[in-house]
């Protein structure tokens, strides 16, 4: 058994994107602060602080979570992945992220890392889903821009495509 | 929205948590999945002095069929046991509550036990324990207990655990053969229902339970009925469910919805009764 005391800082350490990191957190800090204030990695967005928009998604040990209903010091050890880790190089877009941008699936952005996140998890155990299974994943996110149908049709052009390569490998750039 | 300060635990076994729980008292508070009390905690609207996360105790995450029940953990997650391959055929109504239970995205790290403990009135998995008879293990460093959920849930957030005590699983009575059906409104899928029903066939009598609308789920037990008659009954249950006004709906609509969605699942549930 470990106890964090409060008010001081603890050091959590957890995989991110593949790579170790660590950082200083006091017990109450949520993960969502954690991994931009003190990792610095501000592509996850931050939204409603209770769950609810979806903004914050990323993907902790495989599985989507919410990284503002999960504290930093829960993630010790885990396995995370953000948006930042989605594109296979810096000049290229994933398979998924480039139907983002053919089908117009964001228009301001805030939404969209969440949604990426909730999606790459997704796919990676339903690589051929129905609209109607990703109309019930998209219900997790909240998007006032697109309406959501360029979202899905981009999700559907995505899984179509990468039925026949994994995920984040064949890239068109344009 | 931040929570305040607390000491952060992280137990390995059941007897650190609930050693802590029997020193630290009201002070301390157990999480789990997180996914309402750290909503609750970043609002404020929880306190506490010391956190006390389960979620590493192995012995938790369990499900299993004991004596015709089918025991949960407190550290099952929702979405373990949607996918647990036995749940259709062991306990059908949870099988269809589940998927209206949060979303793909909380579902994933949320345990069964945790929504139960939250006794949100509205919420699915209080409502299908309690429309299945099942029942609620408590326990403390002194002692375990069990509970029926109905006598659990006492009132809106409000249960019968003791400030030492910790949900350590919950049981549904495995039920199946009968016809079951589920429906909620909710404004956006996945939200917490403005109501939700849940009904249960069987050959002498239909079971209703209704969420969303009293400060806990309730049930009411119906003979076959048909027509107006089943209008009527519906109708009384629906008054006497005291619903109120409040930001999300209309006392009248709730209950026009009980009507409604109740007639609709009673309908459904005899049909596939069969």
């Amino acid at each position: 058994m470990s106890r964090l005391k409060a008010g001081q800082k603890h050091t959590v350490r957890f995989s991110l994107n593949g790579k170790p990191v660590s950082g200083e957190a006091e017990p109450r800090m949520l993960l969502s602060d954690f991994l931009r204030h003190e990792i610095g990695a501000t592509g996850t967005h931050v939204g409603c602080e209770h769950g609810v928009c979806g903004a914050c998604t990323i993907s902790v040990d495989g599985v989507p979570a919410r990284s503002c209903l999960t504290l930093a010091v829960q993630v010790e050890g885990c396995d995370l992945r953000t948006v930042e880790g989605l594109a296979p190089a810096p000049d290229r877009l994933s398979v998924l992220q480039a139907a983002f941008r053919r089908h117009h699936a964001l228009q301001c952005g805030f939404c969209t890392a969440g949604i990426l996140m909730s999606l790459d998890t997704f796919l990676r155990g339903n690589p051929s889903p129905s609209e109607a299974q990703v109309r019930d994943l998209l219900s997790g996110h909240l998007c006032r821009c697109t309406g959501y149908t360029p979202i899905v049709n981009a999700v559907l052009e995505a899984a179509s495509e990468l039925a026949s390569g994994p995920l984040g490998e064949e890239v068109s750039n344009v | 929205m931040k929570p305040a300060a607390f000491d952060y635990v992280r137990a390995e076994t059941l007897d650190e948590a609930l050693g802590v729980l029997a020193a630290e008292g009201g002070d301390a508070r157990v999480i789990a999945g997180g996914q309402s009390f750290m909503a609750m905690l970043n609002m404020r609207l929880a306190r506490p002095k010391v956190l006390v996360d389960i979620m590493r105790i192995s012995s938790l995450d369990a499900i299993t069929e004991e004596k015709g029940e089918i025991v949960v953990g407190a550290g099952v997650r929702q979405a373990k046991l949607l996918a647990w391959d036995k749940l259709s055929a062991k306990i059908p109504l949870v099988a269809l509550a589940l998927p209206w239970t949060g979303h793909v995205q909380t579902r994933s790290r949320g345990t069964i036990c945790g929504s139960v403990a939250h006794a949100d009135p509205s919420a699915e998995m209080p409502l299908s324990l309690i429309a299945l008879g099942g029942s609620v293990h408590l326990r403390s460093a002194k002692k375990r207990r069990r509970v029926l959920a109905s006598d659990y849930i006492t009132g809106m957030m409000s249960t019968a655990r003791s400030d030492d005590e910790m949900i350590e699983a919950v049981s549904f009575p495995v039920d199946a053969g009968n016809g079951y059906a589920f429906r909620e409104i909710a404004r956006r899928h996945g939200d917490f229902a403005i109501v939700a029903c849940a009904a249960i066939a069987r050959k002498d009598g239909v079971r209703l339970a209704v969420g969303g609308v009293a400060d806990k789920p309730e049930i009411r037990d119906l003979p076959l009925l048909n027509g107006s008659a089943l209008d009527d009954a519906l109708n009384a249950f629906a008054y006497e469910l005291d619903a109120r006004d409040d930001v999300h709906a209309t006392a009248r609509y709730r209950r026009e919805l009980v009507r409604r969605i109740g007639r609709s699942v009673i309908e459904e549930a005899l049909t596939c009764r069969g």
